[in-house]
């Protein structure tokens, strides 16, 4: 009586499984490497692998998140030995290495799905040959971030023109501030410079052009950018000694007031506002016109998700990355207390807040020349890294441009053969 | 007797050829996990480095074969090894004043005072903390304006310098913290060689009336022969492992000034935009010819010295 009591128990519960089991048919074990390192990131990944888990109760979600710097180069062992079913990376020329060399799946099926058609802005930045590498979960913005009250108290306003951009900054230099902080230790901030002055001098498509290789450093066209970036240079719009500081370490003067502006990507606010700047005294701006014949193009690096090409289990990963695509998972994780940056999803909701609004206004509705995924994704890994220390040494010593330029075009000349 | 040595011999044969060979195999079986490590970690990685260096290869896809391709644009057409090459002379060079540096500090502190041990211990301090802290503090001290450095400046009244961030004076810079642990190791190098120097040599100079220069230069120095040439190898060998000091305070920056040759080796294999792994590879050769020179040289006078020890 007993035995059969409990045969009968079993069975039922055999059948809730099945019942449970229904929704989904994943099973096995999802694994999943992150990059999503710094606290903040770090809780929304391990918030998304214990939902994925609890919704495919066959499934088991095994997460390990490394250091995102240390990701950058750890990503070519973990991908060709033992790989793991699905990785954080970057969009455009950034995931090259890993395509040309078979790691990332080709994921052109999930994108042919319709509910990716809320995707398309990335869809080109996703596109590698014809075919789709990976999904995007996040992106931000950038833009020049600046001192609302230092502005009001010298009666300045938003420049919208390079004339109003150097009348502003002529004005704060006159009362003792710097116009720009900036910190090029580490090269890239500089990069995030020539990537708006020559967007905004010779458009979108010269730019992504020159980031191809298809033409010469040593063009006139080229020269103008940095004739024009020079002018800041000259007027000693930036902080000194900018080669010596990170970004973070030269978000300090602009928090104590010795430079009124920052050009930086959405993630530099949730520091800001550590260090004490609220919205009254933080606020935004797209980057000025200065050649009114092009149009804008912005900034908008995307982080992604790919899956590795020896994924064991292709089906869970492929359910993830519809999962983290999908609207309300986009409107959850990129909120103002979660990632605080845009989501990719067209048909997620915005976070209220200032900044968030802001970006996606203008790169919704303000960003007809295109976008760009910042000058160490768009440009191949050699060319931006002798590309950088090109800029920062611009920066520091102008008068060298010639010799700049030759070397890049150098390196050009060997990089794209 | 013709017995004896018929039952001596079917016992050797008996023996097995283990036990035959000992004496001579057993040395060898000692030395086979060394020599097993040494060739797998050491011998074998130098030939597949020089092998990789004939080639383009990005460390994942097929490798290309490309002559000496590698090498030419490396030794004719690169300014950045150039640079790298120079630095590496400037660190050899400078980084050996960490000897006479030493060796002052340890005659200083070769005296019984009350606390002597205290003193000896803070000036080798440094050498006990990590390279990585050292370059941290001196980055720190070196900050064109926070920094202590600059403080100090302001007090006489200078203007302020950014070591860092000047191409011309950032390798001088990190030199310069990069000796402050290797003095501290070469000090205690001459304290330990002091306490063997033979204290009647002394006393017969003294009655000879020798002092001062003369008995260091002619009575002491000599017997710290020993102590000068392992501080002279761990000071060449240092500055060529400069890699730490250099990712710490500059990341080879301002733009690429201060890169050595083994930084340099690093960025273009292993680091974020690297992965030219036939490049690095060919640095890494020039590299290894460099240091062979001073390891031959070093072998050769330890050679050398045995011999005469010897005779």
């Amino acid at each position: 009586m007993r035995s059969m009591l409990s045969t009968a128990a079993a069975l039922a519960i055999a059948a809730t499984g099945v019942t449970a089991g229904s929704h989904s048919s994943l099973e096995g074990t999802l694994r999943i490497i992150s990059d999503m390192s710094n606290p903040a990131p770090r809780a929304v990944m391990e918030g998304l692998a214990a939902e994925f888990d609890e919704m495919h109760p066959n499934l088991t979600v095994e997460l390990d998140i490394v250091d995102r710097e240390a990701w950058k180069t750890q990503i070519r062992n973990a991908l060709s030995a033992n790989p793991p079913d699905v990785v954080n990376w970057y969009a455009a020329n950034r995931m090259l290495p890993y395509v040309e060399a078979g790691l990332f799946a080709d994921v052109s099926d999930l994108w042919a799905e319709e509910e990716m058609a809320a995707l398309a802005s990335t869809k080109g930045a996703m596109t590698i040959d014809g075919k789709q590498w990976g999904v995007p979960y996040t992106y931000y913005q950038w833009g020049v971030y600046y001192r609302k009250d230092i502005y009001d108290q010298l009666g300045l306003s938003e420049p919208t023109t390079w004339e109003e951009e150097k009348a502003n900054c002529q004005a704060i230099l006159d009362s003792g501030v710097k116009c720009y902080t900036i910190g090029t230790k580490f090269l890239w901030t500089a990069g995030g410079w020539f990537d708006y002055i020559n967007s905004r001098t010779n458009g979108y498509d010269f730019h992504i052009a020159l980031a191809r290789g298809e033409i010469e450093w040593t063009d006139d066209r080229v020269r103008q950018t940095f004739a024009n970036w020079r002018e800041l240079i000259d007027m000693g719009a930036f902080v000194d000694d900018h080669q010596s500081y990170s970004w973070q370490e030269a978000q300090q003067f602009m928090i104590d007031g010795e430079a009124a502006a920052y050009l930086m990507g959405n993630f530099s606010v949730a520091s800001f506002r550590d260090g004490g700047l609220d919205d009254t005294k933080l606020d935004f701006y797209q980057f000025p016109v200065i050649n009114p014949d092009v149009d804008y193009a912005e900034d908008a690096p995307t982080d992604t998700f790919h899956m590795a090409s020896g994924a064991q289990n292709p089906e869970a990963a492929k359910e993830f990355m519809r999962f983290v695509t999908s609207a309300e998972v986009q409107t959850k994780i990129n909120a103002g207390d979660a990632l605080g940056q845009l989501p990719v999803n067209a048909n997620a909701s915005i976070d209220d807040d200032k900044f968030l609004k802001e970006g996606f206004e203008m790169l919704s509705s303000n960003a007809g020349g295109g976008i760009m995924q910042f000058f160490d994704r768009d440009f191949p890994a050699e060319m931006a890294s002798v590309g950088m220390e090109g800029l920062q040494e611009f920066m520091v010593f102008p008068d060298n441009l010639d010799d700049i330029l030759e070397r890049l075009e150098d390196t050009r000349q060997r990089v794209y053969q | 007797m013709a017995e004896l040595s018929a039952t001596g011999s079917s016992a050797q044969t008996q023996r097995s050829w283990y036990k035959r060979n000992e004496i001579a195999v057993t040395p060898w079986l000692f030395l086979l996990p060394g020599m097993i490590f040494f060739a797998v970690y050491v011998i074998i990685p130098i030939f597949q480095s020089v092998w990789i260096s004939f080639h383009e290869w990005d460390g994942l896809g097929e490798k290309t074969w490309v002559g000496t391709a590698n090498y030419e644009r490396l030794l004719f057409d690169d300014r950045k090894f150039v640079t790298s090459f120079w630095n590496n002379v400037k660190w050899l060079f400078l980084f050996l004043l960490a000897i006479p540096m030493g060796l002052m500090i340890s005659l200083f502190l070769n005296q019984t005072v009350r606390g002597i041990r205290f003193y000896k211990a803070m000036f080798f301090f440094p050498f006990v903390i990590s390279q990585v802290v050292v370059g941290l503090v001196f980055s720190w001290f070196y900050l064109p304006r926070e920094g202590l450095l600059n403080a100090i400046l302001g007090f006489f009244g200078f203007g302020s310098v950014n070591i860092l961030g000047d191409p011309d004076l950032a390798t001088y810079g990190i030199i310069a913290a990069g000796l402050w642990p290797q003095t501290a190791y070469c000090m205690i190098l001459y304290l330990t060689g002091l306490n063997a120097v033979d204290p009647e040599q002394i006393e017969a100079a003294r009655l000879d009336g020798a002092k001062g220069h003369r008995m260091l230069w002619h009575v002491v120095l000599p017997q710290l022969k020993p102590a000068t040439f392992i501080a002279f190898v761990v000071t060449i060998i240092g500055a060529l492992r400069s890699f730490d000091f250099i990712a710490v305070m500059t990341n080879g920056g301002p733009f690429g000034t201060t890169r050595v040759l083994s930084f340099y080796m690093f960025e273009e294999s292993l680091s974020e935009f690297g992965f030219r792994m036939g490049y690095g590879a060919a640095i890494a050769v020039v590299l290894f010819f460099i240091m062979l020179f001073f390891i031959a040289y070093f072998l050769l006078s330890m050679y050398q010295d045995e011999r005469e020890a010897r005779r």
